[in-house]
């Protein structure tokens, strides 16, 4: 069986700074995997090559078996079209730290943005989809409001109703409650765990750690552009192999 | 009286008596402006009782045919030269922020090159472009012509001054759009890329509008000074308002009456306009209470 996420040594530079050294990741259907790091370790570098965000310099990544932002014939790769491009990542849901809601949009036009105009789906079908999604977030009530006027943890909620709203193979979250006060993270990651219990594909790069023991299957931990370590939460949070890993949960717990 | 009401505080709660404040007194405020209406009450004054005003000299010119004509050309001059600047100036825009160096820089050129030389001088240069070529042609490039006309019959001096308003409209439009597009923070263009959004959806459904809180006020701006601005094609024997009035008082000698005339247009033109830019900042500033 093919993988849903598949990247084989990635490589990416920012200038000078080598970033992503060569990261290998495998990620089947309905897996939940959580990256964990110190800052400035390629984590969200690393989400971010996932839908073509950040181009890699070298190594592939692929959904579902199928190239990402290339075409292979014969051992060369053709950068594909932006159109193309812009097709994949519609597989693809992205939440970002600090949600980048469409500020002049209202909470439902935000989220019917890009199925009717990426997806071209009809308007009536996508009324349907945004009413259940927003219902499925807790936020059926703020359909009409603007985002300027909800709190952080109701933002984060819309953007993750938007992200579904592709009704993508797979969720990337890029620390999705960092930009949060501490009182609004709970409401965020209980959304997270219900996805996550209904079979959701998702990556999350994130700092908490209890989400993580008690939602993973693969935690993730990177440092210095490479993945020093994975597997279960119970192997790599209370049995870390790497000194560097169990440096770093001994500072987060 | 900050100390007296320290010191009153305690016996007002002893006594139960609510304290009252006392805001500071401004005597040179107060006295500043007792100056400043006493000025406007002068002005004013001499505006009535000066018969050299000749107020009923305006009160004839101010709807006369001749001046609501310039008026309607002075109109069609700043809408041409705003539309078509502004349309040419997001083009610009555009280029200068892509990232093929060929395109930016040629939009920076225009830039440069528009920007420093005077409108005065743009506007004789196209008014007199029959000097340069007296027919343009038009056909395959370095290949063969499909026809060609006579430069001073395809740019007359109307064409010349709206031309030469909206090539130099062109370079500031530019930079006030390219401004608004860099003002609309990164992370909304990556969120609308990574929701799969089509380039041009992206730019007029997801940037633009969010741009414009910006452009708006800039935009506005321009416009206004491009209403006052067309009274330099009065220099190309163009009929709009400044040119107008001149004709008027040169053969009636009532120079003042009707400069107030002109004076009077321009006011209420540019007070139509800073109404009506009042509503458009207010729809662009949805969501952002």
């Amino acid at each position: 069986m093919t993988a849903m996420v598949e990247l084989r040594d990635v490589h990416k530079s920012f200038g000078p700074l080598h970033v992503l050294r060569g990261v290998s990741l495998s990620v089947r259907q309905g897996e939940v995997a959580v990256i964990l790091g110190p800052s400035g370790s390629g984590k969200s570098t690393l989400l971010r090559t996932i839908n073509h965000l950040e181009k890699v310099e070298s190594g592939t990544v692929e959904i579902e078996g199928e190239l990402l932002g290339y075409r292979r014939s014969g051992d060369r790769l053709h950068e594909l079209h932006e159109r193309e491009i812009l097709r994949q990542r519609t597989k693809i849901g992205f939440v970002f730290q600090n949600f980048n809601l469409f500020p002049h949009l209202t909470v439902r036009q935000n989220v019917a943005e890009a199925p009717l105009s990426a997806q071209r789906r009809p308007r009536a079908e996508v009324d349907a989809l945004v009413t259940r999604l927003l219902d499925r977030v807790g936020l059926a009530e703020k359909a009409g409001a603007y985002p300027r006027t909800l709190s952080g943890g109701q933002q984060q909620r819309v953007a993750i109703a938007r992200a579904l709203a592709l009704e993508p193979k797979v969720l990337l979250f890029d620390e999705p409650t960092s930009a949060l006060d501490p009182e609004l993270v709970g409401e965020v990651l209980e959304v997270m765990k219900d996805l996550a219990r209904s079979g959701t594909t998702m990556l999350v790069v994130t700092h908490e750690i209890g989400f993580a023991r008690e939602v993973a299957d693969t935690v993730v931990f990177m440092d210095a552009g490479l993945i020093l370590e994975q597997g279960p939460p119970s192997q790599v949070l209370d049995g870390p192999r790497h000194e560097r890993t169990r440096a770093f949960i001994g500072k987060v717990l | 009286m900050t100390l007296s009401g320290t010191q009153a505080a305690p016996a007002a709660r002893r006594d139960e008596i609510s304290l009252r404040v006392v805001p500071t007194r401004h005597p040179l405020r107060w006295a500043a402006s007792a100056l400043a209406l006493l000025l406007f009450a002068m002005a004013a004054n001499s505006l009535f009782t000066n018969p050299a005003w000749e107020w009923e000299v305006v009160g004839e010119y101010l709807f006369a045919p001749s001046v609501l004509r310039s008026v309607v050309l002075t109109l069609e001059l700043t809408a041409l030269g705003i539309v078509l600047g502004f349309a040419l100036g997001t083009v610009l825009a555009l280029m200068r922020l892509s990232p093929n160096r060929l395109l930016s820089s040629v939009a920076w050129g225009y830039v440069w090159l528009f920007r420093s030389v005077p409108l005065i001088l743009q506007l004789l240069f196209w008014y007199n472009l029959a000097l340069l070529y007296p027919r343009l042609s038009f056909g395959v490039p370095f290949g063969p012509a499909f026809f060609d006309v006579g430069t001073m019959d395809l740019i007359g001096p109307l064409t010349a001054a709206a031309l030469g308003l909206a090539l130099h409209q062109a370079a500031y439009a530019a930079e006030i759009v390219r401004g608004g597009l860099l003002s609309v923070d990164p992370g909304q263009r990556e969120a609308a890329a990574a929701l799969g959004i089509p380039r041009v959806r992206r730019l007029f459904r997801i940037i633009l509008p969010q741009a414009m809180r910006t452009i708006v006020p800039n935009a506005g701006n321009e416009i206004i000074g491009l209403v006052k601005g067309t009274s330099v094609v009065y220099i190309m024997a163009l009929p709009e308002l400044f040119y107008q009035v001149q004709v008027i008082y040169m053969r009636n000698g009532r120079v003042m009456a009707l400069l107030l005339v002109a004076a009077v247009w321009y006011l209420a033109l540019t007070t139509a306009l800073s109404a009506a830019q009042f509503y458009v900042e207010r729809h662009y500033g949805r969501g952002r209470s």
